[in-house]
């Protein structure tokens, strides 16, 4: 699927206090980062609702971004963690839905961290494109993939589904 | 009905329209964004005349949702919604989509610079036609403030609100307010005493009658938010009671058990069980220490008891619980010091003759255990050569990164004042030498000329392992001279440790008691590094000194008083406007699962248990819409940022995929939803 031309969707959902002014402050510094990112404010990252990054994902979306403060430096205290949480449950769901986890990912940065922020942009766009399109409105009814990842993921944990006498 | 809505896309001058084609933008939004009645570009919205320009076409379009492609919302959002409100428009139904910072600075292609303008654009779009209505609260604002602290930052900021007239509830952890500023003896670079410019404010707070002191008291609950915090705090028993001592000291003198104070006198001194930390100190009522009372050890004594005039002793003292109520809370709880046992090569605690910063400090003090001479650990020889290490703890990967800024200019003054009362020789072995203030690189010059040495390089080891016979008995300095390129052992008699600041040991935990973040290390959080380094992210809490980072005393006294001047605006105005951006709960909908109880950081969300349903407390609520992501039953609902709102942005956002123009989803032949 790997295609030099392609070039992915993705959206970002950056929280209001740090990395949102990271986006800015990389404006500011006209630091250059790939134009594949598209940003939705959200106050924190504890507000992005799994079924936001289901939503974008089922709209066109190649890939999705969570950005928020770095642990311990949450504007909310610690709703970052809460966040974190929710990215490794959404990357198990998506497993369970046949997709490739790395379509999401999670990443960190300060108000201070405008480069880093673009870096972390750039090598995510670089990696959604060698996974190539999703096209998950168009085909994930088809994808055959499905059961077999939900009996993956089944047996993974199947020592923990065992019943002991 | 259906919105009105107007698009206005901003040039920036070239900022914008220099990488993204404005003009198509705006076209285009015209053409092919549903309910959009105008579009426009602009050299610069944010002028008097773009904003007059929006004000018209509200007025005379009937428009009834704006949208402004330009900066950052951080920058021009307040403008723009002002603007909308002057022409009477709700200023929430205003969007701003951030075209400079987000894509024209950022980018290099035009062509995908203006696609990924429009995506943006699109996205405010749909999203501003579901934005509400929303009317910012007012909450009245308690004229009392409780500052927690008493230390120089705690103290200045009482002060100056005790001094405007208003009151003033000051907590100290300690029996006495004063702070680490009492232990001092001189402060750089004046070198004036440090007594002499505190203790005046000590008791100008202890005497004021606008100021309440609670000493020898902790803070243990914080509800409520600006304007009526509700504080609890422990008064412990202090075993003396307050009303009826007068602070003769009796009870000092004749108390039998004498300790070590490792407190006050950093370990070098000693106290009685019953005791003030120190003659100045404020109040001036003793307190009987628990863990050394011989009442408290077997029940024998009582000699305080018996010799108190009037009868102030009361070993049936309980700890006391108070409940203030206050409009505002300032935090200057300020800092310990590192401990240098956690560095083992440099032998503290090891090596009888290495000191720290602080043992130093009250050394050097006229009112000290030695009576300010400058003695080893014998306490009576004078030391022939004296090593001054920097960086101990701080500007070190293994303990904390940071730099404590004041030590520099701690161990010039140290030196100084080795210089001043001995004849030995002085070595200070720095890494940089920072001293960045007013009047600090000149009091370094003066160091440089009184003959105190210099070693730049970061100290190996600290031993008494003599390898030559003229180091023998000494403490021996290894260490790498940077400037000469070369390991030097030097041998010396006395070494002081510039020990680092460290937030206070329950800083964090401390923090979230008030809701207040931390940064790693452990600093409470400013809302603006720059801009606004005193008030915190939770409205109506500032903070002071040296807990919000290192900082010397006029950067705390300054810090203090800032923090007064911002919460005597708080409380002349009266009232305070709240952001209507707060979560809500649908209680009809809402199961009683208590889900988002837990979640909430600033305990916003309580429980009614006679409906079992849970509600948000719209006072305390911050926005951060966490419990709103959580709610299982979808019953919590976040103005400005709900689900219908974001998911909207987020198909706006996708215009492309979903409506073709080259989208994936349209190649397939299969629009998806809208």
């Amino acid at each position: 699927m790997a295609n030099e031309t392609f070039e992915p969707r993705i959206v970002g959902f950056l929280c209001n206090w740090c990395s949102y002014r990271a986006a800015d402050l990389a404006g500011t510094a006209r630091i250059k980062y790939s134009p594949n990112v598209r940003i939705i404010r959200v106050m924190c990252s504890g507000r992005v609702d799994p079924s936001f990054v289901l939503k974008a994902l089922s709209l066109g979306a190649d890939g999705v971004m969570i950005a928020g403060c770095h642990p311990g430096e949450c504007h909310y205290i610690e709703q970052n963690y809460k966040a974190m949480r929710r990215y490794y449950m959404l990357k198990h769901m998506l497993r369970a839905l046949g997709l490739e986890e790395d379509r999401i990912r999670l990443v960190w940065a300060s108000a201070a961290e405008g480069q880093q922020l673009a870096e972390h942009i750039d090598k995510f766009v670089e990696d959604v494109r060698k996974l190539g399109p999703l096209n998950w409105p168009a085909n994930w009814q088809e994808n055959g993939e499905r059961m077999h990842a939900v009996e993956a993921i089944a047996k993974e944990h199947e020592e923990s589904l065992e019943v002991l006498p | 009905m259906a919105e009105r809505v107007g698009v206005y896309v901003c040039h920036c001058g070239s900022n914008i329209a220099g990488m993204v084609d404005v003009e198509q933008v705006a076209r285009w939004a015209g053409a092919n964004l549903k309910d959009v009645v105008v579009s426009r570009d602009y050299k610069f919205m944010c002028s008097s005349l773009g904003q007059a320009m929006i004000e018209e076409d509200i007025k005379k379009e009937g428009l009834t949702r704006v949208v402004v492609a330009a900066c950052s919302p951080h920058l021009h959002e307040k403008t723009f919604r002002r603007a909308c409100e002057n022409a009477g428009l709700n200023p929430y139904l205003c969007q701003m989509t951030n075209i400079r910072e987000h894509v024209s600075w950022v980018s290099k292609d035009r062509d995908k610079a203006t696609e990924k303008a429009k995506a943006l654009v699109a996205a405010s779009v749909e999203r501003v036609k579901r934005q509400a209505p929303l009317d910012p609260f007012f909450v009245k604002v308690n004229p009392a403030t409780l500052v927690i602290g008493g230390g120089i930052a705690g103290l200045q900021a009482t002060l100056e609100l005790a001094d405007a007239g208003y009151p003033v509830y000051l907590v100290e952890r300690t029996p006495s307010i004063g702070g680490h500023m009492a232990q001092f003896d001189k402060t750089f670079p004046t070198l004036d005493c440090s007594a002499c410019i505190l203790t005046p404010k000590m008791s100008e707070a202890g005497q004021h009658p606008n100021v309440k002191l609670l000493t020898y008291a902790e803070v243990e609950e914080v509800s409520g938010s600006v304007g009526h915090f509700r504080v609890k705090i422990r008064k412990k028993a202090r075993f003396v009671e307050e009303s009826k001592c007068t602070g003769c000291g009796i009870c000092v003198e004749k108390c039998p058990r004498k300790v070590i104070d490792n407190d006050f006198e950093a370990g070098l001194g000693y106290r009685k069980a019953i005791y003030t930390p120190f003659p100045q100190a404020v109040p001036r009522i003793p307190v009987i220490d628990v863990q050394s009372c011989i009442w408290f050890e077997r029940q024998k004594c009582r000699a305080c008891e018996k010799l108190c005039p009037t009868g102030a002793i009361n070993f049936e003292q309980k700890d006391e619980e108070i409940t203030l109520d206050v409009g505002n809370i300032i935090v200057a709880t300020g800092w310990k010091m590192f401990d240098c046992r956690k560095i083992p090569q440099y032998g503290y605690g090891r090596l009888a003759n290495v000191f720290t910063a602080m043992e130093f400090e009250r050394m050097c003090n006229a009112a000290g255990p030695t009576g300010g001479k400058i003695v080893l650990r014998d306490g009576k020889t004078e030391p022939q050569s004296v090593a001054i290490i920097h960086c101990v703890g701080s500007r070190d990967s293994n303990h904390n990164e940071y730099c404590s800024g004041i030590c520099c200019m701690a161990a010039l003054k140290f030196g100084h004042l080795v210089l001043e009362k001995t004849k030995a020789e002085v070595y200070s072995f720095y890494i940089d030498m920072r001293t960045n203030q007013k009047g600090y690189e000149e009091f370094y010059h003066r160091l440089l000329e009184e003959g105190m040495h210099f070693v730049r390089g970061k100290v190996a080891e600290v031993t008494d392992a003599a390898r030559r016979p003229e180091e023998a008995g000494k403490l021996i300095i290894q260490v790498e001279d940077t400037l000469m390129g070369k390991q030097r052992r030097i041998p010396v008699d006395m070494v002081i440790l510039m020990g680092a600041l460290e937030p206070q040991a329950d800083a964090k935990e401390f923090g979230l008691k008030l809701g207040i973040s931390c940064s790693m290390a452990g600093w409470y959080t400013e809302r603006h590094p720059k801009l606004d380094p005193v008030a915190t992210m939770t409205d109506g809490i500032f903070v002071a000194g040296v807990c919000q980072g290192p900082k010397d005393i006029p950067a705390s006294v300054a810090q203090g008083a800032a923090a007064a001047a911002r919460v005597m605006a708080m409380i002349t105005k009266g009232d305070v406007m709240i952001e209507p951006v707060v979560a809500s709960i649908f209680e009809e909908k809402c199961s009683g699962c208590r889900i988002c109880n837990n979640l909430c950081p600033y305990n916003a969300i309580e429980f009614d248990e006679e409906k079992q349903v849970s509600r948000v407390i719209t006072a305390m609520c911050k926005g951060c819409g966490t419990c709103v992501a959580a709610c299982p039953a979808g019953a919590i609902t976040g103005a400005h940022f709900s689900n219908e709102q974001v998911f909207a942005e987020i198909e706006g956002i996708l215009w492309d995929a979903i409506h073709g123009n080259g989208g994936e989803a349209a190649k397939q032949g299969q629009p998806v939803s809208a």
